[in-house]
């Protein structure tokens, strides 16, 4: 008997460790998944949160300015022309084009802003914070290709090849390999001063290399240390980066110009199709006056419709059936509200498209279950002691409900609101269909003006080919989530703060 | 504090009907045109001063069905599309007074089948492609059956013995319907028993190459092309369908597959010999010029030079611009704003 006892015991607590150890590893894997998303995510976006320029001296042409109207200057021709000059050793369209390609053009808009400030500046020279384009700043955050850097250690021979271009390069030793005893592979690139050529591989039995800058016809020996090899490990026609354009960089960035510093862009902006002057305060504005709206309409009517049902409304088939409704609703699709709203809103009440009233107006849609749900479950958690009280003092059942129950109720309302806000926040199907997923520019000035909000922010990025837009992505996530988890925290913080337990 | 919000609610639901006139250009239409029309709006804004205007990206149908709603302020000024305006579409658009519409060419759109660049490189033809996508392919006799391909050995036995999958738009976009027109179309035409087929039955022949298999081969991966970019550096063996723009953005992470032996570039998309490619247009609305403040500066700011010309930022973008003859008749619309008539529509 005893033994029989005893292996049901065992297999009792058999069971139960095995339950245990379900839920933890669920926890576990649960856990994994988000630190996985968030490492993801966070290393993702923080390159976005840096911005990389480059000091030029430009000059503002008095001819290129109308000092009566400060804005309509050839700014972006005034920097471009600045930061030739400084490498004048670049001729020829492609190669110029190139140079200036490492340049964003929002360096016109600082200039532009430095000159409307200070109109005295028109014919001096500034020294100007020039944004670099998203391609360079990639290469400068190390994103796009890795580079290692090793000096020379032997003697390097140079010789132009006769009636075709290209050099031969060939080391001290004689026998071997060239390429083994001066450690180059294709691809490589040799930098020294006045010239700078790139490895295509043997040839025919030589060493050969073409040149990136081509270099002086009298040098044709480099002692070791006088030049460097630059190995990549990207080839170059995989990278969006030239090998000249690297070296330009590097030549800047050995000069000590460029200048790393806080995105406060990225805070500043409106949307823009270039990446590095692409920000996030149009979405954030939006999507403020979308749930500004959304938030001002579901709130008070979500209470109301709930203070009637709750404690006013007889209990009979038409309540039963608006309550069963209220439910199914808060279980519709988002999308369905989009489409609700652009029959009601756009074709028939004629509002205009992508306004944040509209969106607001269908996110307060959306929301108004989820609140009114909410609302009923904390009127109800009050114990009906409180409202018999009142009444028993001779308190209508008006002041009951107004001046003693729904005080005590409001923790809970407020929670419950929060989270609806908080879906709120972050829908973007219902704002599809109002014509929200848009590119808006201009920053929206106010409830009719064209705005989009962050997620729908997030998905446009998302979709743009350029690489650099995927850490902007990552950054607008960041950004989302932090205002998510803030209005959580306010939820967490109201309930403890102002919950009463009976 | 609840009786001011109620006022608040109040006074936002009244002060609605209050609008002014509209001042900001409207744009709707295909995900595709949707990069270079918001670069072109970004630089209107910006060297006009007035404001920037707002750009819809809700597909090339979803575009044309939105423009064709009629005329007036409520209604989009430009719709961009990845393919020409359709017979449907065209009449619709009369039927409801938008009569004058103005068609211009920007560009080409190449579409690229790309794969991870660890990979072993392919080449493929349209035919191979056809015989390995199509859910159903006709067998020795000519008879259709369902595609019974595994692996691309199967389908061509010069080709590597790798299972086929290959990650492509969903039915709701305009890739897809490129991809099907101007690839497994094509293709099926090369087999004698579907060429026969076209002959007797049109619109059975149509079924054939238009239906793509659903039984794993092909994977539905959603609109997002770089998501397609990812998933193909995880997984050496699959294949990608995209726009050439991608491939040219991300060309670190995956190389492009040559077609009937030609790869995509820009010079074979933009002189032909490149044949999977679409051309890729504007339209305007003419009766909204005049009202719309700023929309013959829009379409003279698109077909400028510095936009669309071979060295404009739209080919930065990845635009595949138009040879010089084709710019010059697009210019040439735009200038004397060139209404669309009935013989133009297909």
């Amino acid at each position: 008997m005893t033994e029989v006892r005893n292996e049901l015991v065992r297999k009792r607590y058999a069971a139960e460790r095995r339950f245990r150890f379900y839920g933890a590893a669920a926890l576990g894997l649960t856990a994994l998944f988000l630190a996985f998303l968030l490492v993801d995510i966070v290393s993702k976006g923080l390159p976005a949160f840096r911005e990389t320029s480059v000091e030029v001296d430009v000059t503002v042409d008095a001819a290129e300015v109308d000092p009566a109207n400060l804005a309509g200057g050839n700014y972006d021709k005034m920097i471009k022309e600045a930061f030739r000059a400084e490498f004048p050793d670049v001729k020829g369209r492609t190669e110029r084009k190139a140079l200036s390609a490492l340049l964003s053009s929002g360096g016109a808009d600082t200039l532009r802003s430095m000159v409307i400030a200070d109109p005295a500046l028109i014919g001096k020279t500034v020294t100007v914070p020039v944004l670099l384009g998203d391609d360079a700043d990639l290469f400068l955050k190390g994103l796009l290709t890795r580079v290692k850097t090793t000096a020379g250690a032997m003697p390097l021979h140079i010789a132009q090849l006769d009636g075709e271009e290209g050099f031969v390069l060939t080391g001290d030793k004689a026998g071997e390999e060239a390429e083994r005893q001066l450690g180059l592979a294709a691809g490589d690139v040799i930098r020294f001063k006045g010239g700078a050529l790139r490895v295509t591989g043997p040839q025919n039995g030589y060493l050969k290399a073409e040149p990136i800058f081509a270099p002086d016809p009298a040098i044709t020996t480099l002692a070791a240390g006088q030049w460097d090899v630059l190995a990549f490990s990207v080839p170059e026609s995989n990278r969006r980066i030239s090998d000249a354009q690297v070296l330009w960089l590097d030549q800047l960035k050995s000069e000590g110009r460029i200048e790393t510093s806080f995105a406060w862009r990225l805070f500043e902006a409106g949307d823009s199709r270039e990446p590095e002057l692409a920000g996030i305060r149009g979405a954030l504005i939006g999507s403020l006056l979308t749930v500004l709206v959304a938030i001002s309409l579901a709130l008070p009517l979500g209470i109301a419709a709930a203070i009637y049902l709750e404690e006013f409304a007889p209990k009979n088939r038409w309540t039963d059936l608006i309550e069963v409704n209220i439910n199914n609703l808060a279980a519709v699709p988002s999308i369905i509200f989009g489409l609700l709203g652009l029959a009601v809103f756009l074709n028939f009440f004629g509002m205009p498209r992508s306004a944040p009233l509209v969106g607001g107006l269908v996110l307060a849609l959306l929301v108004l279950p989820t609140i009114i749900i909410a609302s009923r479950a904390a009127l109800k958690a009050v114990p009906p002691s409180i409202t018999e009280a009142a009444l028993g003092v001779g308190a209508s059942k008006q002041q009951a409900v107004f001046q003693h129950v729904l005080p005590l109720a409001l923790p809970g309302i407020m929670t419950g609101t929060i989270l609806g806000l908080a879906r709120a926040f972050g829908e973007t199907a219902p704002l599809l269909m109002i014509g929200m997923v848009a590119f808006i520019a201009d920053i929206p000035s106010g409830f009719t003006s064209a705005a989009t909000v962050l997620p729908v922010q997030v998905f446009l990025w998302s979709d743009l080919p350029e690489m650099a837009f995927q850490s902007r992505t990552a950054a607008a996530i960041i950004v989302l989530l932090v205002v998510l988890f803030a209005l959580n925290a306010v939820a967490i913080y109201l309930r403890k703060r102002f919950e009463r337990r009976w | 504090m609840k009786r001011t919000l109620l006022t608040v609610s109040l006074v936002a639901l009244t002060a609605v009907p209050a609008l002014a006139a509209r001042d900001q250009i409207r744009i709707v239409g295909s995900s595709t045109v949707y990069p270079f029309t918001t670069a072109v709006a970004e630089q209107f804004g910006k060297s006009t001063g007035m404001k920037t205007p707002v750009v819809e990206s809700t597909g090339t149908g979803g575009g044309m069905k939105l423009f064709c709603a009629g005329v007036g302020e409520d209604t989009p000024d430009f719709t961009n599309a990845s393919r020409p305006i359709k017979k449907g579409e065209f009449e619709d658009c009369q039927k409801n007074g938008v009569t004058e519409i103005v068609q211009l060419e920007v560009g080409f759109d190449g579409l690229s089948i790309a794969q991870s660049k660890d990979a072993t490189p392919l080449s493929l033809t349209k035919e191979q492609l056809f015989k390995a996508l199509a859910k159903n392919i006709p067998d020795a006799d000519g008879k259709l059956i369902p595609n019974p391909n595994k692996t691309w050995k199967d389908v061509d036995a010069s080709l590597p013995d790798v299972k086929i999958e290959v990650l492509g738009p969903p039915p709701t976009s305009g890739t897809r319907d490129s991809f099907a027109e101007l690839v497994l179309e094509a293709g099926a035409l090369k087999n004698p028993a579907l060429a026969d087929l076209k002959k007797a039955d049109a619109k059975a022949f149509e079924a054939v190459w238009k239906s793509i298999r659903e039984d794993g081969a092909y994977v539905e991966a959603g609109e997002n092309d770089n998501l397609i970019v990812q998933k193909l550096t995880a997984n050496p063996t699959a294949l990608g369908i995209f726009g050439f723009s991608f491939v040219e953005q991300n060309a670190n992470a995956i190389k492009d597959i040559p077609i009937e032996g030609v790869e995509a570039t820009y010079e074979t998309i933009a002189d032909g010999t490149y044949k999977v490619a679409r051309p890729l247009f504007v339209y305007a609305k003419k009766q909204h010029i005049g009202t719309i403040p700023g929309m013959a500066e829009f379409i003279a700011e698109y077909v400028s030079d510095k936009a669309i010309g071979e060295d404009g930022y739209l080919a930065d973008k990845g635009l595949v611009t138009l040879p010089g003859e084709e710019a010059d008749k697009t210019r040439a619309v735009a200038k004397d704003l060139t209404v669309l008539t009935a013989e133009d529509v297909k």
